[in-house]
């Protein structure tokens, strides 16, 4: 297949467009449907997003890279043994293990004021690619509010809703937990944080959490993330909650002039 | 009383609720929920059962308490017992024969709508197969209005969809751009915003407003943040077409949402009141999806499917222009692979349009799900040819932002050209006028952007 020999093909001459965004615009058509090397293209990146679901995430290198950067750690494993069984069974990605419960039991008690939780989720990548660099922002910022932080925990299957059980274990106000996100075809790495005020195992809902998604090269960055999270931190502190509610009402001072012009309407 | 004998087996499934249950085909959801059927033999069983129940056996034993659930009350409370008279002396299966039969004219569906409640046609649903769920959401009408007309016949509209993971102005526009320039955006012009941000909601308002107001688009606009973020933004001053709102089937599920139906009342009276709309005031846009009510351990011990209709009765209390089943994009648990999310997605086509609602499909899949493009082509050829009211409109069906595959601009000139089927005649006639499509409803062949768009493009060169 040679790109000089597809006369039916008719290109969009708009291409200039994909300057600004990584969606699939301007891909021509044959008729009016995709051309056969599009249509390659999107089988590519959904083999690659489906193996990327079931790539495991190296912990104990996770471990490695967090205590290196000075911080403690610990690694605690949902009731999902497997990532089949994590795919099927959100009920039991959302329990400690037996042992992780021992494991934690086992610690010296620690009064805390935030805890902060990563799990694989859905995208190991996205872990192994943005915890520490995110960490190594956000975990400073914690310390110099004061706040009393035990050691990260690093969840093996686990969804958000374990973050809860972690936080009232350390009778902890706030609970981070940095999660792997559903793997998308140009995403493949994409993180997101969801933040629960005063958690409660089996009692919070979504509803009582605020969400932000999309961490990743082409997404939000590391500081734009933090920015938004500190602002519900220090929000949630005022009005002792979260979710719903809490509205993230950040001005985006990164976005200069130029990153506001829009092509359609200056 | 839900008893039977069959194949030396004695089955008593006790109540309706766990009849219903039993009797749904097959799907993860429901194992994961423990009310699915053991076996394929219980399966039938229960949807024998099923069949021989009077259709107002629902009305005297909600699957939910009344008293402890307000959907279950909505349901209740307005049911239209004059509307149901027609149909009120069949049992569940002989509704279904009722449903084929050539008595069931448009006309007739249409009247009967407002007396048939969610459980009942959930149940119907049970007990049809893919060609008899085609076949009669095919015969149902439902015409909505904003400032186009949705829902004609040999009609298929699309919502445009043109998501940015960072919410950025030009990356929105250079998908909103691309999806017009293929003819997609007469249902709606929908973002979903990345982050639940009351500025971030604002500017994207404005920005749509200001782009259909510049461009004289005859259709509306959504960006779909949380209700109360858009009830901040009309409190703002904001450009608001239509409301968005995700809806569950219990009032549990709904606390979860942080949404009641005191709480889309306001926001409905508060979206008419800015009256937009120029053709009619249908002005809320509706989302659903089997399992979001387990999802969020909120299912009352109902099957899935049964929670997703009910959740089809919030959204008729408030009139909207659009509903639309975002099937495939809760994910495996729920929704195993393509043949259940085919299957879902025509059960709730069907039942959403027996009850009066204009449905669309976000016909669509994750990568942790067992499914692929040729599921999703399965399901939008079946969901046209159904006489479905929307499908989604993503650049190259990758959307960048929630991170899931759903249909593209391609695939809807693909469905459209197939089954002839047309936008809405607003939306085609601007299309036309601007030399996008041409006279046989088809793109246009041009080497060069149509003049409309044309001095956009070059600023960029």
């Amino acid at each position: 297949m040679s790109n000089n020999n597809e006369t039916e093909i008719s290109l969009d001459p708009w291409h200039s467009l994909s300057q600004f965004t990584s969606a699939r615009i301007a891909l021509g058509r044959t008729g009016i449907s995709l051309p056969t090397r599009a249509c390659l293209d999107f089988q590519l990146a959904h083999a690659l997003a489906r193996d990327a679901v079931h790539i495991p995430l190296d912990f104990t290198r996770l471990e490695q890279q967090l205590n290196l950067l000075g911080y403690q750690t610990q690694i605690l494993q949902s009731q999902a043994e497997t990532q089949s069984i994590y795919l099927q069974r959100p009920d039991l990605g959302r329990l400690l293990s037996a042992s992780a419960v021992d494991g934690l039991q086992n610690t010296a008690p620690i009064q805390a004021d935030v805890v902060v939780v990563v799990a694989d989720g859905l995208s190991s990548k996205a872990i192994a690619r943005h915890v520490e660099p995110f960490l190594s922002l956000l975990l400073p910022q914690l310390q110099a509010n004061g706040y009393r932080i035990p050691p990260v925990c690093l969840v093996k299957h686990g969804r958000v809703a374990i973050g809860d059980a972690i936080a009232e274990y350390y009778t902890a106000r706030l609970c981070i937990i940095l999660i792997g996100e559903r793997p998308g075809l140009s995403s493949p790495d994409s993180m997101g944080i969801y933040y629960t005020y005063q958690a409660k195992s089996g009692i919070s809902t979504d509803a009582d959490r605020n969400c932000i998604s999309n961490i990743h090269n082409n997404g939000l960055s590391y500081e734009q993330a933090l920015k938004k999270l500190l602002f519900l931190i220090n929000k949630s502190e005022k009005l002792k909650f979260s979710g719903v509610n809490l509205k993230d009402e950040t001005t985006d001072t990164e976005l200069d002039n130029q990153q506001q012009a829009n092509f359609l309407l200056d | 009383m839900y008893k039977t004998h069959i194949a030396n087996l004695t089955y008593d499934f006790k109540t309706l609720r766990n009849l219903m249950a039993k009797a749904s085909p097959s799907r993860s959801g429901d194992y994961l929920a423990g009310v699915a059927a053991d076996n394929n033999l219980e399966r039938v069983a229960a949807q024998l059962v099923l069949a021989e129940v009077p259709l107002k056996q629902f009305l005297n034993e909600a699957l939910v308490p009344y008293e402890q659930d307000e959907v279950t009350r909505l349901i209740i409370d307005e049911h239209d017992s004059i509307a149901f008279a027609l149909v009120s002396h069949l049992t569940v299966g002989d509704f279904r024969n009722w449903l084929l039969s050539e008595h069931a004219t448009t006309n007739i569906l249409t009247a009967i709508a407002p007396g048939l409640t969610p459980e009942m046609v959930a149940a119907v649903s049970k007990l049809m197969r893919i060609q008899d769920l085609i076949l009669v959401a095919k015969k149902c009408r439902v015409i909505t209005r904003f400032r186009g007309t949705i829902g004609l016949e040999n009609r298929l509209s699309t919502r445009l969809q043109p998501n940015h993971p960072a919410d950025n102005p030009a990356g929105v526009a250079a998908s909103l751009l691309d999806g017009l320039l293929y003819g997609c955006g007469d249902a709606v012009i929908g973002i979903n915003p990345a982050s639940d941000n009351v500025e971030a909601t604002l500017r994207l308002l404005h920005m749509l407003n200001d782009v259909i107001e510049r461009y004289q688009i005859p259709t509306q606009s959504c960006v779909l943040a949380h209700v109360t973020t858009t009830l901040k933004a009309i409190e703002h001053g904001a450009p608001v077409d239509l409301v968005f709102q995700s809806i569950a089937g219990t009032q549990k599920a709904n606390d979860s949402f942080g949404i009641n139906l005191k709480l889309l009342q306001e926001a409905h009276s508060a979206a008419l009141e800015l009256g937009r709309g120029t053709l009619g005031d249908n002005c809320m846009y509706f989302e659903t999806g089997q399992g979001s009510a387990l999802s969020a351990n909120a299912h009352e011990g109902l099957d899935q499917q049964t929670c997703e209709v009910r959740a089809y009765a919030i959204a008729r209390k408030f009139k909207p222009l659009l509903v639309n089943t975002v099937v495939g994009f809760i994910g495996p648990e729920y929704l195993y692979n393509g043949k259940q999310i085919i299957r879902a997605g025509l059960e709730d086509h069907f039942c959403g349009k027996l009850m009066g609602l204009p449905m669309g499909c976000d016909v669509c899949y994750t990568n942790h799900a067992e499914a692929d493009q040729d599921d999703m082509d399965m399901l939008l050829t079946s969901f046209a040819v159904a006489g479905g009211t929307f499908i989604m409109g993503i650049p190259g069906a990758d959307d960048i932002m929630l991170n899931y595959q759903s249909t593209s601009f391609h695939d809807a000139l693909y469905v459209r050209q197939v089954l002839g089927l047309r936008p809405a005649p607003e939306f085609e006639q601007w299309l036309q006028q601007h030399q996008i499509f041409n006279a046989d409803h088809q793109l246009f062949q041009q080497p060069d952007v149509p003049a409309l768009f044309k001095p956009a493009i070059q600023k960029l060169k």
